[in-house]
């Protein structure tokens, strides 16, 4: 018997953020990121048989994503291609290399922060993994998405009071969490 | 008598409530007055000053991460494609 099952109906709940936040630290576009995302789902549902249950379902969705993200790449790889071909300067009164400046990338230049950045994000997505629902929606819309406290008691229906014991809950639980390698 | 202990309650403020104002702090919504307070219980606390020390390591952390997540609108399309493919 295999260790892990596979239930399509979570995946959303369950996965999407940390999905999102993955694609969002290598291809640095939301709109890309969502359709990404959508994509890895979308191929996940029709490659269903295919999970062995070896690895976890999030395991096995990432490495669906990583192919999207790497087919993204060489999608837009072939269209610099020709695009580079018409490239000229804006004006007549600039001179220089073109090519070389137009190529320099700054998230090259921070590649480093950046690999950082992504291990340290799906460090903080699998301490919220760890949060009961409740604390980690709460913590995501106030800390991450940065929402006012009237606006999640009213999505939430609760009273400020009990969201601040939830999120100092979450804050503790977080903290310990994250202790070792990262605080 | 009573007037020196309405002082004090005033000015000192519980381990839980200097941990709430901490809280706040992280957001940016504790009052002038509530900072004032949780400080005077900073100099002298050991445990509001580990919890202070650790919860603002933890909003810097979360800071310099520069996580991300979907906005709520944005997971309800994702879940409305995606149930719409589950179907077919």
């Amino acid at each position: 018997m295999s260790d892990h099952q596979i239930n399509p109906n979570k995946w959303i709940d369950l996965y999407s953020d940390y999905l999102f936040n993955y694609t969002i630290t290598r291809v640095n576009d939301r709109e890309i990121a969502k359709d990404l995302i959508q994509d890895t789902f979308f191929a996940g549902l029709k490659s269903m048989k295919n999970f062995k249950g070896e690895a976890s379902e999030r395991t096995w969705l990432i490495s669906i994503l990583k192919r999207k993200i790497i087919d993204y790449y060489r999608k837009i790889n072939s269209k610099k291609g020709k695009a580079e071909v018409r490239m000229t300067y804006n004006s007549d009164d600039q001179e220089g290399d073109w090519l070389e400046e137009r190529v320099e990338d700054e998230a090259y230049l921070n590649a480093e922060e950046t690999m950082e950045n992504s291990e340290l994000g799906d460090a903080i997505y699998n301490c919220m993994g760890k949060l009961s629902e409740k604390q980690a929606t709460v913590f995501k819309m106030k800390t991450i998405l940065g929402y006012e406290t009237e606006t999640i008691c009213n999505e939430l229906d609760i009273t400020a009071s009990n969201l601040w014991v939830i999120l100092h809950r979450a804050r503790i639980q977080m903290a310990e969490c994250l202790e070792k390698k990262w605080l | 008598m009573k007037e020196t202990s309405m002082k004090k309650n005033f000015l000192f403020i519980s381990c839980e409530e200097a941990f709430h104002i901490c809280d706040k702090s992280q957001y940016g919504e504790s009052t002038l007055w509530e900072k004032i307070k949780l400080n005077l219980r900073y100099i002298w606390c050991r445990f509001t000053k580990a919890y202070v020390k650790k919860n603002n390591q933890l909003t810097n952390t979360m800071k310099t991460s520069n996580v991300q997540c979907l906005h709520k609108t944005e997971r309800e399309e994702l879940t409305k494609n995606f149930n719409k493919e589950l179907k077919n």
